[in-house]
């Protein structure tokens, strides 16, 4: 177990290492990276535009400045945002919050209402019910999550509805199939002729069962939240890390966008991981 | 085939049946500006009324679907036959090349899709021609999106290469890229269509999500992306419903797109 978690941690790593220079790369290669505005600014004088091209000078090969940042961030220094002039490490504990309160609250909401709809569907089996479930997370499955950002804007609803709403039909359709799938199940028959009351057979024999799947599904969703936070946050006026992301692609910050990018693909895999984890440890264990 | 599915059929024919006819149903075009009626409501000239800038809203959503639908199709394209090469070769292939390919896919996918996607359209140049921004952004759409879909073929050309035909096959002296094209390929086929169609809504409402940014196809070319862009200055349903028209067309298409793609045929 402990062999698999430390070749899990390594992988992650591994993976956020290549991601960041994945991410470094093409920044590097963008059109347009080796513009700063402010060489164009006429009250600076020569000697201040060269200062300012040296300071960048360290960016135009790439594997040096990847060496630099990864020596750096070993020593807490994940270096300066060129953009914001402010420390990146500074920007991201400033952002991160809000980011982690937006998609938290967004994802318990879209949690809560998938699996309310989804298993009170399964408990009154009644057609029109699940239809009604059906239809709802199919319109809202259509719907970018850039224009739910826009509605939210527009009827002053807070940020992390929207993101409730994105997750909240992915979440409903793939719980609604695995219940669908877990009610053929032969022991459910056996367990309605012994007498088991519907609730009962929902929490002790048809949870179990779809469990693994649903803990799966939490790890994903967490990565469609922060996906869907750059247009949320950028178009509600958030200051999070999506609206960060936003900024620095925009702007070509390298340091930024790197971190940016690191942050987000270690908590994609620590979730995604975790949820591994969590289902290892549901597992019965094998005699 | 059950009502539903044929429903959405008949509606995405006749979808995509209206957008082919846009030159004739709305001969002004897209970009022509009726200077003397800007932000008009809905008349017998303007069916959908007019933009701030006085275009017609009507011809610039009939233009647009036909973008939309043309190329994220073309995008679905690109993105299955990348899939085919990375997944399918290195599931054919087996041991270190479907073990790089993994990782490979493992590093797309541990980005989430519109972060990856957003970021890397915002690093490109934004202050191209429409035609090239059409071009950019379904270009990216189709080379960032295989992932996913690469990890599904892997899987499934790992398990044709064990299978018995294959063994008798290369038991009769068939290798390399003939046994992969004779044997294997067919084979992906089903996986490869679903595959297709399933990428197809993902890349309309990527392309959305990336207009109303401010980072799809650019003016005055419309998109399915740009027209919803309009939202922005909308302060108020009810006063004016018809501005809602695209995102009314686009549930309508993508819900039918839903399904057509039976769950056989996802789950393939």
């Amino acid at each position: 177990m402990l062999c698999k978690i430390v070749r899990r941690l390594a992988a992650i790593a591994g993976i956020v290492v290549l991601g960041g220079l994945l991410s470094a790369t093409l920044v590097r290669l963008a059109p347009g990276f080796d513009t700063d505005e402010r060489t164009f600014d006429p009250s600076l004088n020569a000697e201040s535009v060269n200062a300012l091209r040296q300071a960048r000078a360290g960016e135009h090969n790439i594997l040096h400045f990847y060496a630099a940042y990864l020596r750096g961030a070993l020593h807490g220094d994940l270096g300066t945002s060129h953009t914001l002039g402010q420390p990146v490490q500074s920007l991201l504990r400033e952002r991160w919050p809000v980011t982690l309160r937006v998609a938290g609250i967004g994802l318990l909401l879209g949690w809560l209402l998938a699996a309310t709809l989804a298993f009170s569907a399964c408990l009154c089996q009644q057609r029109a019910y699940d239809l009604f479930g059906t239809a709802l997370s199919g319109a809202f499955l259509c719907i970018p999550a850039a224009v739910l950002a826009l509605l939210s804007v527009i009827l002053n609803a807070p940020g992390y509805l929207a993101i409730a709403l994105i997750v909240f039909p992915k979440i409903y359709r793939y719980s609604r199939n695995l219940l669908d799938k877990a009610y053929t199940l032969p022991h459910l028959t056996a367990a309605r002729a012994k007498g088991l009351g519907e609730i009962r057979i929902l929490l002790w024999h048809v949870l179990p069962v779809v469990a693994p799947q649903m803990i799966a599904l939490a790890g994903i969703t967490v990565s469609i939240a922060l996906g869907a936070s750059i247009p949320i946050e950028s178009l509600c006026g958030l200051p999070g890390i999506g609206q960060l992301a936003w900024q620095a692609a925009l702007a070509r910050d390298l340091p930024l966008l790197v971190n940016v990018t690191v942050l987000v693909t270690l908590v994609t895999l620590l979730a995604n991981s975790g949820a591994d984890v969590m289902i290892h440890m549901l597992r019965p264990r094998e005699a | 085939m059950n009502a539903a599915r044929t429903l959405a059929c008949v509606v995405l024919l006749a979808v995509c049946g209206v957008c082919l006819t846009a030159d004739w149903l709305a001969p002004a075009g897209y970009a022509k500006q009726f200077r003397e009626v800007p932000g008009s409501p809905p008349s017998r000239q303007h069916l959908l009324g007019t933009d701030e800038i006085g275009r017609d809203r009507f011809a610039r959503v009939l233009y647009g679907t036909r973008i939309s639908l043309l190329l994220a199709p073309a995008a679905a394209l690109v993105s299955t036959l990348l899939a085919a090469l990375v997944g399918g070769l290195a599931g054919y292939l087996g041991g270190i090349w479907l073990r790089l390919a993994t990782s490979f896919t493992d590093l797309f996918l541990s980005l989430p899709w519109l972060f990856l996607l957003i970021t890397v359209r915002a690093l490109l140049p934004l202050n191209v021609s429409p035609l090239l921004s059409v071009l950019i952004t379904f270009f990216i759409l189709g080379t960032l999106g295989w992932a996913a879909s690469a990890r599904v073929l892997s899987a499934s050309a790992d398990s044709l290469r064990n299978s018995d035909f294959v063994l008798q096959a290369r038991a009769s002296g068939l290798r390399g890229a003939r046994l992969f094209f004779v044997h294997v390929l067919p084979n992906l086929k089903p996986v490869l269509y679903a595959q297709f169609w399933i990428s197809i809504p993902v890349f309309i409402l990527s392309e959305a999500n990336l207009g109303i940014l401010g980072l799809g196809v650019a003016e005055p070319l419309p998109s399915w992306g740009s027209l919803l862009r309009e939202l922005e200055g909308l302060v108020s349903f009810r006063e004016e419903p018809w501005r809602l028209v695209p995102l009314v067309l686009l549930i309508v298409v993508l819900i039918s797109f839903q399904l057509v793609l039976s769950n056989e045929e996802v789950t393939a």
